[in-house]
Parts: C-alpha cells; sequence; structure tokens
C-alpha cells in the first residue's frame, strides 16, 4: 500500500486534481430544468431551453467563472386571490383567479426578471389590472356566464403580450372562485330566502285551490247524476224523496230524538181509521 | 413507570419534593440524582453502602435500583461482557479484516437496488439518464444503471387518484349560479395519469393543478345553471358531464398527461343560512298534496254517494212506473208505520172537542233534560 502511494505520487495527485476539477465544472441538466450559463453577469448560453438545441443531460461549464442558473421547465402557476372586482354594473364580486405560464426564453427571464418568482411578482400586478378591466368592462351576469371564456381569452391575450417581456408565455388564465363579498352576499341569501317563502306560498295555494276545483268538479259531477236519474220524473222524486226525509227526521230509532205527533182525523194516514166515507 | 420511579425513590429515602429532613444537600431529588452520591453534605442514610465502586459518575436513580435489586449480579458479572471499548471484530481466516469485504458487499447491495427494479402491476416508471429522459419502464422486473447514473422514479399510473373538493379543512364554499343564487357543493374528482413523462416534466404539482382546473370549471358549468337546476339529477348530471370535459381540455392544453376518469357531485345544497326556508318549500308540496288528497277523497265520497242514491232511485222509479198507484201508496204506508212507531202520537178524535195536551207527559220529559219535538202532522197530501 505504502509502496504504491510512493511510486505513483504524480498519478495520484493527478486525479485528484482531475476529480475535483470535474466535480466543480460538471452539472446535470434534468428534464424539467433549463439551465442558463452566466459569465460575470452576462448569460452566454442556455441549455434545454423549449427552441434550443441542447437537451437535458451531462454538461461542463468553466469552474468560478460560469454560474448555473436553474430555472424551470415546466408549467408554473400564478396565483391571484381575493381580488374584488367591480362590474359594468356596480356591482362587486370577489375573483379568485390563475394563470399558467412556462418560461420559453430563459436568457431574457434572467436579464429582466432574474427569477421565476421575479417573473410571478411582475406578472401578478399585470393580471391583476388586466382582469379587472375585462370583467369591469362586463355586467354581473356576464362575469358569471357566457362572456366568462372570451373575457379570460381576452386577458390571456394581454398577459401573454405583457409576459413575452419577461421571457414567459401565459397558456392559460382562469377564474377558480367568484363570490359575493359580505354585504351583497347577506342580501342575495335574504333574496333566496324570499324566493323560497314566495315560493312556498305559491304551492300552498295551488295546492288549496286544486283541492277547490275538485271539490267543486264532483259536486257538480254528483249534481248532474242526481238530475239526470231524478229529472225523469220530477213529481214522483218529490214523493219519495219527502218519504225519506219523513224517515229520517221523524223515525230516528234514538229515543232522544222522539217527537210527539198530533193527528188530526182529516190525515190522509187516518182516512181508513174512521172507516170508509 | 416515572411515578412509579418517583415513589420507589421516595422509598429509598429520597425525597422528590426536596423538603426533607435531610440536609438540603443531600434531598434534592428528582431524576438528576447528580449529588446523591459525590456529595460533601451527610450522606442519606437511608441509602445503602455505595457498593457501586469509586470511578463511577454519581449515581442516577437506575444505579440505585440496580444496586438493590438482582441485577446486581449481572453488574457485577465481571469485564467479559460483550460490550465495552474491548470489541474486536471477528477475524477472517487468515487473520485478514473482514473490513473491506463489508464495504464492497454493502456497495454491491446498493447497486443492486437502485438497478434492479420491481415495477408493481398499476405502475410505471420514467428513467433519466444523467437527467435526460431516457425511457419507461412497464410493469415487471426492469433493469436501469445504477443510482448516480440512472434514476428511476416510480409512479402508480392505473391507480385512480380521487380529490375531494373543498377539501376537509375548509368549510364549505358557495357557488353562484347563473340565477345568481348560491348553492353549496362539494364534488369528488377522479383521475390518473395518461401520459407520464408529460405528468412528471411538463407540470410542477399535478394535484394543485387538477384541483384549481377543477374549480374553475365547476365554477363555470354551474354559472351556466339555474340553481333548481343543480339540485336536480339531470342537472348535476350534467354538471358532472360538463365539468370533466373542460377539465379534460384546460389539461390537455398544459399537456399534463392526466386523464380525468370522472367528477361526481356528492352534495348539492342550499347554503346553512337559507336552508329553512327551502326545507319549508318541501313542507308547501307536501301541504298542497295533502290538500289535492283529502280533497280527491271528499270528491269520491261524494260521487260515489250520488251515484248510489240515483242508481237506487232509478231501481225504484223503475218499478213505480208498471204500478204508479200501488207504489205511491205502499211507499206512504210504509213510511208513515216507520214515523208513527216511534213517536207520541195525539189524535184528535172529534171537532169542537178541546185537544188534550199528555202535559205530564211533556214535564216528564223536561225534568229528563231531553227536548221534546212537537210537530204538526203532515197535512196531508
Amino acid at each position: 500500500m505504502q509502496r504504491i502511494f510512493e511510486e505513483h505520487r504524480l498519478t495520484l495527485v493527478a486525479i485528484g486534481l482531475l476529480i475535483v476539477g470535474l466535480m466543480l465544472s460538471a452539472y446535470v441538466v434534468p428534464e424539467e430544468e433549463q439551465v442558463v450559463i452566466v459569465r460575470t453577469g452576462e448569460p452566454v448560453g442556455t441549455v434545454n431551453t423549449p427552441d434550443g438545441d441542447t437537451g437535458p443531460g451531462f454538461y461542463l461549464r468553466t469552474p468560478f467563472v460560469d454560474r448555473v442558473v436553474r430555472i424551470e421547465r415546466r408549467l408554473l402557476d400564478l396565483e391571484m386571490t381575493n381580488e374584488e372586482v367591480l362590474s359594468n354594473d356596480q356591482q362587486r364580486l370577489l375573483v379568485d383567479a390563475f394563470a399558467r405560464f412556462r418560461i420559453t426564453d430563459p436568457v431574457r427571464m434572467v436579464e429582466r426578471a432574474g427569477s421565476t418568482d421575479g417573473v410571478r411578482s411582475a406578472l401578478e400586478p399585470i393580471l391583476n389590472s388586466v382582469l379587472r378591466q375585462e370583467l369591469g368592462r362586463r355586467t354581473f351576469q356576464a362575469m358569471l356566464t357566457a362572456e366568462r371564456g372570451s373575457a379570460l381569452d381576452n386577458v390571456r391575450r394581454n398577459l401573454d403580450r405583457q409576459a413575452r417581456q419577461y421571457g414567459a408565455e401565459v397558456v392559460d388564465v382562469q377564474i377558480t372562485r367568484t363570490d359575493l363579498p359580505e354585504a351583497p352576499l347577506q342580501s342575495a341569501f335574504a333574496r333566496m330566502e324570499s324566493d323560497r317563502q314566495r315560493e312556498a306560498r305559491t304551492i300552498r295555494a295551488q295546492g288549496g285551490r286544486d283541492a277547490r276545483i275538485i271539490r267543486a268538479e264532483a259536486d257538480a259531477e254528483a249534481a248532474r247524476i242526481y238530475a239526470e236519474s231524478f229529472g225523469k220524473d220530477a213529481n214522483f222524486y218529490d214523493f219519495y224523496r219527502a218519504m225519506q226525509s219523513y224517515d229520517a227526521t221523524f223515525a230516528a230509532e234514538n229515543g232522544d230524538a222522539a217527537s210527539s205527533i198530533i193527528l188530526s182525523p182529516d190525515n190522509e194516514y187516518l182516512q181508513q181509521f174512521r172507516g170508509r166515507r | 413507570m416515572r411515578l412509579l420511579d418517583g415513589v420507589r425513590l421516595a422509598m429509598a429515602g429520597k425525597n422528590p419534593w426536596g423538603a426533607g429532613s435531610n440536609d438540603s444537600s443531600g434531598s434534592q431529588g428528582g431524576s438528576s440524582g447528580e449529588n446523591g452520591g459525590k456529595s460533601d453534605g451527610p450522606r442519606n442514610p437511608w441509602l445503602p453502602p455505595a457498593g457501586g465502586g469509586d470511578g463511577r459518575k454519581g449515581p442516577n436513580i437506575e444505579d440505585i435500583f440496580k444496586n438493590r435489586g438482582p441485577e446486581q449480579k449481572r453488574r457485577s458479572g465481571g469485564p467479559g461482557g460483550p460490550r465495552g471499548p474491548n470489541f474486536r471484530m471477528p477475524q477472517r481466516p487468515g487473520g485478514k479484516s473482514w473490513f473491506p469485504v463489508l464495504v464492497v458487499g454493502i456497495l454491491a447491495l446498493a447497486l443492486l437496488a437502485t438497478s434492479v427494479h420491481l415495477i408493481g402491476p398499476q405502475e410505471k416508471a420514467v428513467v433519466k439518464r444523467l437527467g435526460d429522459y431516457s425511457r419507461t419502464m412497464d410493469s415487471g422486473l426492469q433493469l436501469s444503471f445504477p443510482f448516480p447514473i440512472e434514476t428511476v422514479d416510480v409512479e402508480n399510473v392505473e391507480g385512480v387518484r380521487p380529490i375531494r373538493i373543498p377539501g376537509n379543512n375548509s368549510q364549505a364554499k358557495l357557488i353562484l349560479t347563473g340565477d345568481q343564487n348560491l348553492v353549496d357543493l362539494s364534488y369528488i374528482v377522479r383521475w390518473n395519469i395518461k401520459d407520464l413523462e408529460a405528468y412528471k416534466f411538463r407540470i410542477v404539482d399535478p394535484e394543485e393543478t387538477v384541483t384549481e382546473v377543477a374549480e374553475a370549471a365547476m365554477r363555470a358549468a354551474v354559472a351556466e345553471k339555474q340553481l333548481d337546476q343543480t339540485f336536480s339529477g339531470e342537472g348535476r348530471a350534467s354538471i358532472e358531464q360538463d365539468v370533466r370535459a373542460r377539465m379534460q381540455a384546460k389539461l390537455d392544453l398544459y399537456q399534463a398527461g392526466i386523464r380525468v376518469l370522472g367528477v361526481e357531485v356528492e352534495k348539492a345544497d342550499p347554503p346553512g343560512q337559507v336552508v329553512d326556508a327551502f326545507r319549508d318549500v318541501q313542507v308547501a308540496e307536501q301541504n298542497a298534496d295533502a290538500a289535492r288528497n283529502q280533497a280527491q277523497g271528499y270528491a269520491q265520497q261524494v260521487l260515489a254517494q250520488a251515484q248510489g242514491e240515483a242508481e237506487a232511485f232509478d231501481k225504484v222509479y223503475e218499478q213505480y212506473r208498471l204500478a204508479p198507484e200501488v207504489t205511491r201508496q205502499r211507499l206512504y204506508y210504509e213510511t208513515m208505520e216507520r214515523v208513527l212507531s216511534n213517536t207520541d202520537k195525539t189524535i184528535v178524535e172529534a171537532q169542537g172537542v178541546t185537544p188534550y195536551l199528555p202535559l205530564p207527559e211533556i214535564r216528564r220529559r223536561a225534568q229528563q233534560q231531553q227536548p221534546a219535538a212537537t210537530a204538526t202532522a203532515p197535512e196531508g197530501q
């Protein structure tokens, strides 16, 4: 062991130096990153940019002089939360939105913004104001529904134009949340409540109306049936019904309602009582 | 256990509260016990004589009890124990050290572990060679170069990943509907990985991306619906479809490599603040139904009665027509019979005779508080 070291001292030192040098100058660019080589403050080269020739992999740089700036190559997001937006018809709306962007020109990005966070903080106010402008041109209703798509398209286009200056490309802008602020929220609740109360009242009234109609129809039908049947002989009906009525009135079997009847001998019932006249 | 120690400590003569009758330096107690053996103060008379030897550090509680307990034997077992500075690695036959063999073995194991991969049935893996995407491994036993050269990232591709929105921690999030009402909606998005390479290398935080895209899509979809539609099954189904389509379109735009398998609306309720009013509507519906049902019942009853009576009349009339005079007389007498058999009858026989009213009878009835109806007889026909 000792001998080997002494005989090959120079070689070993050289190998050691080589390893150290390699460690200082080698760097790996993974698939999801792009790299800008900055030499004394100036970007001098790029690796694995979307439109570049170089792909990810193993690379060398000049140690101490070149600085490797790693930049995310994947899609990044920019969020905006709880922004109060005023619609065309003076209604307020709390909006959460996000934009998806990616860095397409890392050199420009490094020069103008420094890092992806720099891009974010540069784009944030722009997204904010573009969104306000675009949504402020529409009515509350339109903000919610149909025109949302076209509005967001405009926002995206505007934001993209600005983002290009920072070497970024905006892929998409979306609104995640549209909420009413506290005061309009309460009034919306009140409106919903009164809406429902109206509905409940209507339903009850309709139920009552239907019930009444059903009863009336039944009564009418019954009257028709009676008329059809009894109308065949009004005179007999009068007699027949009178008999039923007497039955019901006087011949009640319960003793409570027992009646006293004073009959005159002239009564037809007693006709035979006196003997034939 | 600690309490038990404390009790035993107290029994050993050390007051854990430090307020014994002994000298304060000797009874500071606690788990430190630092000055229990070394202190210059008076020795605690309750401690056994320090038999543990001179050179040791201050006894801690364990030592105290080891001295008292049966473990004492083990402690004094002699210097032949396997621990201590005297440990030597066993030697290979031939007097050489095992050490290089061990190192080589560990390295070999590491190489093996990072170059042989067992990819599960639902899984795939992306392989990066020095950061550069090289290939995607399917399930099965797969080989790669060992760690620094190739890195293998295994991901469950087929497995369904559900995301519940809103998450458990956040409160109910209200969504505005097209008619500017609010609905309390929670839903589950099920997704998995369509393209692992894109999934890994195109987007930063897939889960968050899916969540945000889902929220945006859901808001947009609900905003196109009326409130009542969001409650109905049909409306929900169309919302689910709509959200799924929108999400997939967005994620494809992002080249996220994610497949949205389905969106399920778990719950669509009116907001808590107005839920009573909504319930009242349901109550009202039931009330209305009840009223209708009662009316139907009444109608059936009235109609049945009418039909019955008409039928009865028709039957009688049929017979009457065959022999009008007789039938009429018969009916008359029968009725009179029933009527008069059940009533008190008074017949005034001759004209000019003062009618006699059965007053005692009436008084008797009055006493029974049973009003008697007096009726004059029918005047004949």
